[in-house]
């Protein structure tokens, strides 16, 4: 089981630091909501669940039968960046992606940074996340992880760290764009006060973009189609709406085959031939005569119709070993050794348990530290230590013990907070952010993203799975 | 373009929708039935299940033929694939897999649908309270299939749609009339009693159709003007000609959008004409009950071949 991660740190917090009072970028909505009724308040919240549910924005929990359909809970206080703010975030963003990308394409070719000794060999060649199948492949228009969701956290005014880089298949864009969605039907009159930037292009920016890496061989406008595991998947709903929102076909492995080298859909008058496929199927499911042979989820030989150079798949197989909890703790010597400058965005010192001296250093200081497994994801199999009984840092210690190398160590961060509305007013909770980053010839990212809320006081787990909901996310046009 | 299992979402989307309000109709014709006629009850729910298809399974589960026990069957048990709410569900997960051909207000309609039937549907219906129950239900189909044809485009979709609502249409008017041929049968001795006209009444209540064919035939009663009505009527929605009227429509939009006729085109074409050509006296002189057989079975066949024409699978 889990921990619920309950501290009592002193947080900065982004609308009202105890040490300097109401920061800038709150001002605006600080003078409005002073004006607001609570009694409206906290009807507008009630309708905002309600447009949630109607509009069947679900998504499904593993492993609870009766809950198979829950809401993310949406809180109704944005959390609001300034432009400027905004600005320095874009770059380390910009710098880490770039070599993200630089680092991919190294590791499946000439593997420079593991001659130069700045990553160790063992580290990619008995990872999992690592394909020997895309040894020497280059995908179209050379970009790997073509959407990123970088994970950051801010512990003061001026300090920002990555928690994550996911270069796999991040989720939650579409929140993103339905919190903004509803936070305008709810407060029109809020977005004629303040002036946001917009995030609502997003679909057409996935869109051409996707089209922008498409296979040399495609002509005319490139067919694109985003490939989900089915209605079932946790994430269903963000898939559907993408490819509505983008006005392309939402594909499953059963509709697709290669026919004449292509990879294929079968439409209700034949098959049409498929350019570009944004998939939202991990690695393993994609191709059963390459990957698991179990799987219903994939399409049979499109790693050969991809290592022809006839497909874009978005992202790229194999991109997971970027974004690996081991990789992490390197990201600061990849991104100084792809772009030649150190990294604008820090990363969170990191103790990797399968250094001696590291293990050590941990198992001492248990209680202080937040413990991870390196393949976890979802904020599952994780430790808070200093919110954590003494028996569970024992029962976590022995696991530990038993296989350092699967796990990393990281102080634990006051996170910073953002109020939340409850029935007692404005309460503040831990928060992070997640901007999502569209690669192409070109990387761009749309201001804003998803803001994350730990809903539970002094909780710092802000995983939807596990109690986290989520809130509209500005950044500023000033 | 249109992907084959969306096409294949869409029919089944709109034939279980149909068969949701379709169960509700049968039931209130049956509840009709109870409350006019004390005696026998048990036989007219046991039409009611044949008339549903269901009777097999029930008889599985259940001994008596009750309002209570029938009802709860066709209304609210999830494991009667055919219920109202088994249907609504499974109208829902196609829904869900077919989202992005729809639109947004037809979504909405259709999970709010099932989101207030689920409410509704959770325990047990008291009688007392049936007639609010079956209400609902006709409601919410109603308002699906108001936002369905209110915002909608007339394309491919809305075609695969229509062909899934009127081949249940279909298959359910014609199953009506078969279960209760007999009463319909001119060669009866006892022809013209109470009795039969509550029979006459609930074959026409459970299409919806007792006030409308006063306004037709300005008459009492008369098998051989009810089973025209039903069979031939080519304004009376859920009648098969009707329903064939449509379905030969939007196959020929198919036809023409994709520049390709099929084998469906065909035993379309084939039903269509029987209906237009025969006339009631036609029918009966045939045989009635074997006339809805092979009907229903053409109606089958004609499913299956849009389902392989057009890739559903």
């Amino acid at each position: 089981m889990a921990s619920e991660g309950s501290t009592r740190l002193a947080a900065f917090d982004e609308m009202l630091p105890e040490v300097s009072g109401l920061r800038r970028p709150y001002e605006a909505y600080d003078r409005w909501l002073k004006e607001q009724d609570p009694a409206r308040l906290t009807q507008k919240m009630q309708d905002a669940e309600r447009v949630f549910r109607k509009t069947g924005i679900t998504f499904a929990v593993y492993g609870e039968q009766e809950a198979s359909e829950r809401l993310i809970p949406f809180d109704i206080v944005p959390r609001i960046l300034s432009g400027q703010e905004w600005r320095r975030l874009m770059q380390g963003i910009e710098q880490r992606v770039q070599a993200l990308n630089a680092f991919l394409d190294d590791i499946y070719h000439r593997q420079e940074i593991l001659r130069a000794g700045r990553v160790p060999k063992d580290l990619i060649a008995r990872n999992e996340a690592f394909l020997p199948e895309m040894i020497g492949v280059r995908p179209p228009a050379g970009v790997y992880t073509h959407i990123i969701g970088v994970d950051i956290v801010r512990i003061s005014e001026n300090e920002f760290y990555v928690l994550e880089d996911n270069a796999r298949t991040p989720s939650g864009v579409s929140y993103m764009l339905e919190n903004r969605e509803t936070m305008m039907q709810l407060f029109p009159e809020l977005f004629q006060k303040i002036k946001v930037r917009p995030v609502e292009n997003y679909p057409q920016l996935l869109r051409q973009s996707l089209a922008a890496v498409r296979p040399q061989t495609a002509k005319g406008t490139p067919t694109i189609a985003v490939l989900t595991p089915g209605s079932y998947n946790s994430a269903y709903f963000e898939h559907a709406f993408l490819a509505d929102q983008m006005g392309v076909q939402l594909v499953e492995g059963q509709d697709l085959r290669v026919v004449d080298g292509h990879v294929a859909m079968r439409t209700t008058e034949g098959y049409k031939q498929i350019d570009v496929l944004y998939r939202r199927v991990d690695d393993a499911f994609l191709d059963p005569l390459t990957f698991r042979p179990d799987s219903a989820l994939g399409v049979p030989g499109i790693m050969d119709v991809y290592r022809a150079g006839n497909i874009t798949i978005a992202n790229a197989p194999g991109t997971g070993i970027a974004d690996d909890k081991a990789i992490y703790s390197y990201m600061p010597e990849i991104v100084e050794f792809y772009t030649g400058r150190k990294a604008i965005l820090g990363n969170i010192p990191t103790w990797r348990c399968s250094e001696p001296d590291s293990l050590k250093y941990v198992l001492e200081h248990i209680g202080e530290l937040v413990i991870k497994e390196v393949h976890g994801s979802g904020g599952y199999g994780m430790l808070v230590g200093p919110a954590a009984t003494k028996k569970e840092c024992e029962a976590f210690a022995n696991k530990l013990q038993a296989k350092p190398s699967n796990y990393i160590a990281q102080p634990t961060l006051a996170l910073s907070t953002c109020p939340i509305l409850t029935e007692k007013g404005l309460s503040p909770r831990h928060v992070d952010l997640r901007p999502y980053v569209l690669v192409s010839d070109r990387i761009q990212i749309v201001p804003g993203g998803l803001t994350r809320v730990a809903l539970k006081e002094g909780s710092l787990v802000v995983n939807s799975s596990q109690g986290g909901g989520t809130k509209d996310t500005w950044v500023l046009d000033d | 373009m249109l992907l084959g299992r969306t096409a294949n979402g869409l029919y089944w989307m709109n034939r279980y929708i149909e068969r949701a309000e379709n169960m509700a109709r049968l039931v209130d014709a049956g509840l009709r039935m109870a409350l006019t006629r004390t005696q026998d009850a048990s036989e007219e729910w046991n039409s009611v299940l044949l008339s549903a298809g269901s009777d097999f399974a029930f008889s599985q589960k259940y001994q008596d033929y009750t309002a209570a026990n029938v009802s709860d069957f066709l209304l609210r048990d999830t494991s009667n694939p055919s219920s109202t709410m088994s249907s609504i569900e499974t109208a829902r997960n196609n829904a869900r897999m077919v989202r992005t051909a729809l639109t947004r207000e037809t979504w909405e309609s259709i999970n709010e649908a099932w989101m207030s039937l689920k409410r509704m549907l959770a325990r047990p219906v008291d009688e007392r309270d049936l007639p609010t129950v079956l209400d609902a239900i006709k409601r919410e189909t109603a308002l699906i299939r108001g936002s369905f044809y209110g915002t909608m485009l007339r394309n491919e979709i809305f075609d695969f749609s229509q062909l899934g609502t009127y081949v249940e249409r279909a298959d359910n008017t014609a199953r009506i009339l078969d279960v209760k041929y007999y009463v319909l049968l001119p060669s009866l001795s006892w022809v013209g009693s109470t009795l039969d006209n509550y029979q006459w009444e609930s074959i026409l209540r459970s299409v919806s159709a007792h006030r409308s064919y006063r306004w037709v035939y300005e008459a009492d009663y008369k098998p051989t003007n009810i089973a025209d009505y039903l069979i031939l009527n080519v304004r009376m929605p859920r009648s098969l000609t009707f329903c064939y009227r449509f379905l030969g429509e939007h196959l020929k939009f198919l036809a023409d959008d994709y520049g390709e006729r099929h084998a469906c085109h065909a035993t379309a074409e084939k039903i269509q004409a029987m209906l237009r050509k025969g006339s009631i006296k036609d029918i009966f002189d045939h045989g009635l009950h074997e006339f809805l057989h092979e009907f229903i079975r053409d109606n089958t066949r004609l499913g299956d071949e849009i389902a392989q024409d057009y890739r559903f699978y």
